[in-house]
């Protein structure tokens, strides 16, 4: 058979249901080839960009490689962009991009572009297919390296003439990649000092990131939580991987984090870092970050490990597991001092807003909370929107912000919310977007209503670049430069356009009526939600200022 | 680019008071195309100088090694170990500066000598046992190899006479006895794993 029949043949082995792309010259072997399938989806975005967001959504709700397809030249650059995304928040996709005939190959031939080069540092690893006969093997060590250690995306970078050359099919059951081999075994001598460091510990705290995601293992971090009687905080990438309503939970840290998460950070005598990175919107001033505690740093990256901040326990391994082997050896220690003192920053710096001066963003995100009991899939954009959804959207499922924490990319949120949606997993996905975000990628509102997806899209619409908005407030004593928009289109009659239902919410008697007729709707909706462009984001850490010092 | 008929690449010197010690990385490779942009790509994006890289083939086809050398305090060292680790193409790789272990360096060096100063030349290439390997009208290109120290020395000397160019190859080291740095390198386990 052709390669290009191969290729689809390993997806099918490797259980891909769906993929999404864009055709072109280059990649037309290939997609031609899946014409002949019926056991994989296509899914035909608007811009080859909406094609990995959605891989990348679709991923960080199932927890399956995303796949996603695109033609050379344009086409793969157009994917950089989701690439680095994917890369930065660790997310399993596999990318295929089509590529000029090998014979043509740097000759700066219509369409050529040297892909493989461009997302070197933004890839796990990448593959320029020369030998037809290395696909087979190639794509299962692609599937393999993107979905196990620390996941991240590979591309796979295939020339015309190899895609249409013939091979004799077998689809490797095995992996042989003598440079990869992920630890997932933690040093079980390493385990036991922890355990003895958390006994003695009288004030712990856990500071989950995304990594427990990636290894499924909020149920073990739950009962690691439970069992010490130690309280939880989430980095941003790691919401939902513990419930937003447990006593335990302190909310997010760092530069938009609670105060109580933050303080009891600076005030801890232990941080247990479990599958976190130190990342500077957490940490912000190195030597006021939990100053007084030993750290235990548990991740699957060695070099995570001291990277950023001295470690006392490094702990390499799947956190999973680590945890599995670790919680048998602990004790229930007494630690209600330290629950108080929690209780009491609780009490004392409550994560809260003024209600006053208009439609209140926090009051329809509180809204969509106890409207969905917690249990939507959560997908937003980058600005003040999606850190009012990390403070007020209480998670009670893993995978269920769909958010892009390290790139912090405006226009992922609607086709990852296309992605997430097309996951079919019987959970209502819900997209908070911003009217600067949005209009990054709007184009995928076409992708939306042809796979006819009941995606509910609130954009939370300031008339503003908010984030940038509020910097400019904080630090540009309010020289708005370039922040405002003069001009946006009627975003419900735009939504009209598209056949999709359109609302407007201007007050909170409109958020009162209409959000529950939004989500119980069967079909999609934009609901225009028109808030202050004064709002800020608060709590927050100003610039040179300790995570102990935020102004709320 | 097939990295094995590389002979050798990159020989940058950096300022020497800045860093701390340096650690000779001896870094086995899969010999596949793009190895070397892979390895020399992640140096500059994480802002780790190469004091010298080389890289050739071994005695396994398959397997390229390349020796790099790095100037940094543990910290430093540890980090480019750990990221090096994260390529898929790297093997093993182990700081062999930690052990006893041979090096050598090869300079070719073109000076200015007019026929009066040749024999003080001559005799310069005596002592360095280096090896004259053209003559020109107005210059003489050397040839020396050696650790690092001989051939800094060597260079030295002949700068009073003024050197026309020099190119060095860059350091390759190998562990000294028995023991051998590629051990079980197809099963092997990478260093920094636990
Ligand atoms: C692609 C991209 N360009 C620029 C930025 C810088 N940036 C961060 S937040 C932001 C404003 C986002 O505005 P909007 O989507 O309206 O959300 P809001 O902050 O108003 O809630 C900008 C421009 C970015 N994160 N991504």
């Amino acid at each position: 058979m052709t390669v290009a029949e191969a290729i689809v043949r390993c997806l099918e082995k490797e259980g891909v249901k769906v993929v999404f792309g864009y055709p072109g010259g280059a990649i037309l072997p290939v997609y031609d080839a899946l014409y002949h399938t019926s056991e994989i989806k296509h899914v035909l975005v608007r811009h080859e960009q909406g094609a990995v967001h959605a891989a990348d959504g679709y991923a960080r709700v199932t927890g399956k490689v995303g796949v996603c397809m695109a033609t050379s030249g344009p086409g793969a650059t157009n994917l950089v962009t989701g690439i680095a995304n994917a890369y930065m928040d660790s997310i399993p996709i596999v990318l295929f991009t089509g590529q000029v005939p090998t014979s043509q190959i740097g000759t700066d031939s219509f369409q050529e572009v040297d892909i493989t080069g461009i997302t070197l540092p933004i890839t796990k690893h990448n593959y320029l297919v020369k030998n037809p006969n290395e696909v087979p093997s190639i794509v299962k060590n692609a599937f393999h390296i993107a979905s196990t250690g620390r996941p991240g995306p590979v591309l796979i970078d295939l020339p015309k003439d190899v895609t249409t050359a013939t091979i004799d099919f077998k689809y490797p059951t095995t992996v042989k990649l003598r440079g990869y081999k992920p630890t997932y075994r933690g040093h079980p001598y390493k385990i036991r000092e922890v355990a003895e460091i958390i006994r003695k510990s009288r004030k712990p705290v856990i500071y989950a990131g995304g990594g427990i995601l990636s290894a499924n293992a909020a149920d073990e971090l739950l009962q690691l939580a439970e069992t010490i009687s130690a309280p939880v905080t989430n980095t941003f990438m790691g919401l939902a991987s513990f419930p937003g309503n447990h006593p335990l939970f302190l909310g997010m840290l760092g530069l938009h984090g609670t105060r109580y998460a933050n303080l009891a950070v600076t005030e801890c005598d232990l941080l247990i870092a479990l599958g976190a990175r130190f990342d500077d919107r957490v940490v912000l001033k190195l030597g006021t970050f939990a100053p007084n505690a030993t750290v235990i740093h548990i991740d699957i990256d060695p070099a995570e490990i001291g990277k950023i901040i001295n470690t006392h326990v490094p702990l390499v391994g799947d956190v999973k597991l680590v945890l599995k082997a670790l919680i048998p050896l602990l004790e229930r220690v007494d630690r209600s001092e330290w629950l108080e003192r929690i209780k009491e920053l609780k009490g004392q710096y409550p994560l809260t807003y003024r209600d006053e001066g208009g439609l209140k963003p926090q009051f329809i995100i509180e809204e969509l909370c106890r409207l969905t009991e917690g249990r939507a899939i959560v997908v937003t954009d980058v600005g003040q929107h999606q850190m009012w959804v990390a403070q007020y959207y209480h998670f009670n499922e893993p995978r269920s912000l769909v958010s892009s924490g390290g790139l912090g990319t405006m226009g992922f949120g609607l086709p990852a919310a296309v992605g997430a949606s097309m996951a079919e997993i019987g959970k209502q996905v819900i997209l908070v977007t911003g009217d600067g975000s949005i209009q990054m990628t709007m184009q995928e509102l076409g992708t939306l209503m042809e796979q006819r997806l009941p995606l509910k899209i609130f954009i939370m619409n300031n008339y503003s670049l908010g984030m940038v908005r509020q910097l400019q407030e904080f630090y540009h004593e309010g020289r708005y430069m370039a922040t405002t928009f003069r001009f946006h289109p009627d975003f419900a009659l735009l939504a009209k356009a598209y056949g999709i239902p359109g609302y407007t919410i201007q007050t909170h008697e409109d958020v009162g009526r209409l959000l529950p007729e939004i989500l119980s709707a069967p079909g999609p909706a934009i609901a225009n939600c028109l808030i202050p462009q004064e709002e800020n984001v608060l709590p927050m850490v100003l610039a040179g200022k300790g995570i102990h010092e935020a102004i709320d | 680019m097939n990295v094995a008929a590389i002979a050798s690449v990159m020989n940058y010197w950096v300022e020497e008071a800045f860093w701390g010690m340096k650690h000779t990385l001896s870094v086995l490779v899969e010999n596949k195309p793009g190895v070397l942009v892979r390895v020399a790509g992640l140096f500059s994006r994480r802002g780790f100088n190469i004091d010298s890289l080389t890289v050739g083939r071994t005695e396994n086809p398959d397997v390229s090694r390349m020796t790099i050398v790095v100037e940094g305090d543990d910290k430093f060292i540890e980090q480019v170990t750990k990221q090096l680790h994260k390529l898929i193409d790297v093997i093993k790789i182990s700081d062999i500066s930690t052990e006893e272990y041979v090096d050598r360096d090869l300079v070719l060096i073109k000076v200015a000598a007019e026929p009066s100063q040749r024999v003080e030349i001559m005799q310069m290439t005596g002592v360095f046992r280096a090896r004259v390997v053209d003559l020109g009208r107005k210059t003489i290109t050397l040839e020396c190899t050696g650790n690092e120290g001989k051939i800094n020395a060597f260079e030295e000397s002949l700068r009073p006479y003024g050197i026309k160019e020099l190119v060095r190859t860059g350091k390759v080291a190998m562990l000294r006895g028995s023991k051998l740095s590629g051990e079980g390198e197809a099963t092997g386990r990478k260093r920094g794993e636990e």
